[in-house]
């Protein structure tokens, strides 16, 4: 439950941005964090809501959990699980959202 | 021998190979350095607790360490009373909205999901976010029954923040880490020489929260992320500061975590609610560990606006079953799973005795699902 998953930004409106995660579009509160949030960035969420932007050169090593638990995880697995449920605490995604 | 590089560390799936294998070797070298075995170091959250069991950390580890979990999972540590306030308010006719796990958390006598069998209404939700797009399209009174630590909480003080509708409320069980960590290093039972933080409660708090804990304890702190290698990393530099008798914070989780933390969101966190004093479930009376709104959002208090009865729900004696349960000294880091009689046989992720069967960050049901210390072989496949 704690922890969170990262998404890039493509859209900010107000206090909602739209992130993608891995393909999905959904949106993201800002209420929280703590910097400037604008397209490209990434930030992480955690229960629908942004409580970090990610600096750039930490990307790549972030999102590497999480692409492990992509590629490897079976349906039952808890950490597999926890990222899901973090994704589905974002609002419906607008565009093309899926 | 005691303290020897395991040969499979090379074997689990790191990203980097060669820069796992290293820290597994230091980690090995430095636990032999302390002079005294088992060293016992504590982390206190589920997520590291899944990442440890899932990559099969624990073969990595030397035998002389023992890496415990302490009280990192919010939905365990929820007291009964508290399960008996959201089962009393659902029985009240208001929508109680909750993370997933809370549904099948038992009360003293039932859980919300029994309180659903009985036809109270509740929803899952797994954002608070949610839980004010229920309220908004309800005609009728909705509690998010609010549980998780700081990381959580403060998505909780956001909403409040952000004018919420008037048939909306909460009833609050979030739980703040800082001050579990001060009554866990003094139990006398317990000989944790230092702790592991969770990289993304001190995203928010900043890891100088942890400074007056260190000098009051003498005890180190590391904070850390949870990916295999920065769990390794962490370990490392925890049992080099225990080595070197150090109690100093180390933060090896930078590119999440600052010295001061996200002010905007402790600004925010703390105009909405208070510490109090509190029992967390199967540990102690912890006093601070408890989050409660302010007199001020007296409104949005869901104890405030309802007169909740849970007197009536203790007219029966719990299960024997619980009884037996161990979960506070699993938490407590006295005990793990497999020295309970329950865990496994009584006691499955399908049919719970304790909540740390039922929640995903629960160490019971961590454990039950990839073992404490998993064959390797099926590590990563």
């Amino acid at each position: 439950m704690c922890l969170g998953v990262p998404g890039r930004v493509v859209d900010v409106a107000g206090s909602l941005a739209t992130v993608d995660f891995w393909g999905v579009r959904r949106q993201v509160r800002l209420d929280i964090v703590d910097q400037p949030v604008s397209p490209g960035d990434y930030i992480l969420n955690h229960v629908g809501f942004a409580i970090r932007r990610i600096p750039s050169e930490e990307i790549e090593e972030t999102l590497a959990l999480y692409e492990i638990l992509l590629r490897e995880a079976g349906a039952d697995d808890l950490m597999l699980a926890d990222m899901k449920s973090e994704i589905d605490a974002t609002g419906p995604g607008t565009e093309d959202g899926r | 021998m005691a303290g020897d590089l395991p040969n499979s560390a090379s074997e689990l799936r790191f990203r980097d190979t060669e820069k796992a294998r290293a820290l597994a070797e230091a980690l090995s070298r430095l636990t032999r350095e302390v002079g005294h075995a088992p060293v016992s170091v504590m982390h206190v959250c589920g997520s590291h607790e899944q990442a440890i069991a899932r990559f099969g950390l624990r073969s990595a580890f030397p035998t002389d360490l023992d890496v415990i979990m302490g009280p990192g999972c919010p939905v365990c540590i929820t007291d009964l009373p508290e399960v008996d306030e959201a089962v009393a308010l659902a029985a009240k006719g208001v929508i109680i909205a909750t993370y997933g796990d809370m549904v099948r958390v038992p009360g003293t006598v039932k859980s919300l999901a029994d309180a659903q069998a009985d036809g109270a209404h509740v929803e899952i939700v797994y954002s608070v976010a949610q839980a004010i797009d229920l309220a908004r399209e309800s005609s009728q009174e909705v509690v998010f029954f609010a549980t998780g630590f700081e990381t959580t909480a403060v998505a909780t003080a956001a909403v409040l923040l952000a004018d919420p509708p008037p048939n909306f409320s909460v009833l609050s069980a979030h739980k703040y880490i800082p001050p579990v960590m001060e009554i866990v290093a003094e139990m006398p039972e317990t000989r944790i020489e230092g702790f592991l933080a969770a990289g993304h409660a001190a995203t928010i708090t900043g890891w100088g929260v942890f400074e007056p804990f260190v000098e009051r304890h003498g005890i180190p702190v590391v904070v850390a992320g949870f990916e295999p290698l920065d769990i390794l990393a962490g370990l490392v530099k925890l049992v080099e500061l225990i080595r070197d008798q150090k109690a100093d914070v180390v933060n090896m989780f930078p590119r999440c975590v600052t010295h001061e933390g996200n002010l905007r969101a402790q600004e925010q966190l703390w105009k909405l609610f208070r510490p109090v004093g509190g029992r967390w479930r199967g540990i102690a009376h912890v006093p601070n560990g408890n989050l409660r709104l302010r007199d001020e959002w007296a409104a949005l208090d869901a104890r405030k606006r309802f007169d909740i009865d849970v007197s009536s729900l203790w007219d029966y004696a719990p299960p024997a079953l619980s009884q037996a349960c161990i979960c506070g000294d699993i938490m407590a880091g006295i005990a793990s799973p497999h020295d309970c009689r329950l865990f496994g046989r009584e006691c499955l992720p399908e049919n719970p005795v304790g909540a740390c069967m039922v929640s995903s960050e629960g160490t019971c049901k961590i454990w039950h699902l990839y073992g404490g210390h998993p064959d390797l072989a099926e590590v990563g496949s």
